[in-house]
């Protein structure tokens, strides 16, 4: 029997692998889709809880975060067509005027 | 002898364990995959996998408007908002492999085992009973009562959320837009640079007259040698009468910069063409 610690243990394993390839990878892009994965295992998570507790409350906080997420990615894949139009790179070390 | 609703019961929760294994194997090795691919085609192509497999994880666990609602947005919008953005972003570039700060990528791996670790744990101490009985909310009413809990509990946050899009969609119209530093070239000044670029004909579509009309095909010219320009900058050549197969143009000339029938420079073909193709490439 699939119980909702299975989906939540499933969630953790996203979440991290998430994280980590925020903190690997150079292109913007692909950091952008790990955030993505790590928002995805959340929302499963919040589902499991809502079935869990048979409780409807936790799908309406998973579709607010779908919500979030696709303005999100909206806005952050502008700033990248826009910093890519200035510097033709799309990678986050060529980002760097304001580091000194 | 067990009676037949119990032994319906046990074969759906046996189902339920296959599905959710197979769905968790195949979510975690195509999450690995798009982390460890080097493009990010492949990585949004990876992340699609990811997020189907987790639509039909919200359907198991009576989610179903959640689950359309993932494959409509998620897969179908966001994915393909991701797509277009790579088409104008970054197609040809590869992720290096270069560590740009010493033991980067030791140390993130280190961070993610302890964060594995730690969230395990957490997981672990928290009381996370079995599922609750579940009535019509969870399957076919499961619609009409997400309706009723937003447009009542939550109807605040939903106003809140409408703000948020219509700021995103003018924020993403704001960044997005490109004011012009330069006159906008006439019709008259186009043609004047194509036909001092040398190449007043526009260039010639893939696959035309050569064995296959593929993309990565190269066209054959009146006199059976391939043109090695007819394919896209983006994708390999496949051989061809008179060509060996390798790497397309290594400079990308990006749209609104060089004319289509521009050739960018530091592309001219080595003499060697010129000696055995009659000088046939050399204007291709």
């Amino acid at each position: 029997m699939v119980s909702p610690a299975h989906y939540v243990a499933l969630a953790v394993v996203l979440f991290v692998i998430g994280a980590v390839g925020v903190l690997v990878r150079r292109n913007a892009m692909v950091i952008f889709m790990c955030v993505e994965l790590m928002l995805n295992a959340v929302n499963l998570a919040f589902v499991a809880f809502a079935r869990m507790h048979a409780n409807l409350d936790g799908q309406v906080i998973a579709f607010f975060v779908m919500v979030v997420a696709a303005s999100e990615v909206v806005v952050g894949l502008a700033i990248l067509t826009s910093i890519f139009r200035t510097r033709r790179s799309a990678s986050v070390d060529d980002a760097n005027l304001l580091k000194y | 002898m067990t009676h037949p609703v119990v032994l319906a019961a046990g074969a759906a929760a046996a189902t339920q364990a296959v599905a959710f294994w197979v769905l968790a194997i195949g979510s975690v090795a195509a999450a690995l995959a798009m982390v460890l691919a080097r493009k990010a085609v492949h990585c949004a192509v990876l992340l699609a996998v990811v997020m189907l497999t987790l639509a039909i994880m919200y359907a198991m666990q009576g989610a179903p408007f959640l689950a359309f609602v993932q494959v409509i947005v998620y897969t179908g919008a966001v994915l393909m908002l991701f797509l277009f953005v790579l088409m104008i972003v970054g197609v040809t570039s590869a992720d290096s492999v270069i560590e740009t700060i010493k033991g980067q990528r030791l140390a993130a791996g280190v961070a993610g085992i302890g964060l594995l670790v730690l969230l395990s744990l957490i997981v672990g101490q928290a009381a996370i009973g079995p599922a609750a009985k579940a009535g019509a909310d969870f399957g076919s009413a499961n619609v009409g009562a997400l309706a009723a809990l937003i447009f009542t509990r939550y109807v605040f946050p939903f106003e809140v959320t409408s703000a948020l899009l219509i700021t995103a969609a003018l924020g993403a119209m704001v960044l997005a837009h490109r004011e012009r530093t330069s006159p906008r070239p006439t019709q008259r000044d186009l043609s004047i640079r194509r036909m001092a670029s040398g190449r007043p004909a526009p260039l010639p579509g893939p696959g035309t007259y050569a064995g296959h009309n593929a993309v990565d095909m190269p066209a054959l010219l009146p006199d059976g040698t391939s043109a090695r320009l007819s394919v896209s900058a983006v994708m390999g050549v496949r051989a061809g009468p008179g060509l060996e197969a390798g790497p397309a143009v290594a400079e990308v000339s990006l749209p609104g910069e060089a004319l289509p029938g521009e050739t960018p420079p530091g592309e001219t073909p080595p003499a060697g063409d010129a000696a055995d193709g009659g000088g046939q490439e050399e204007r291709w």
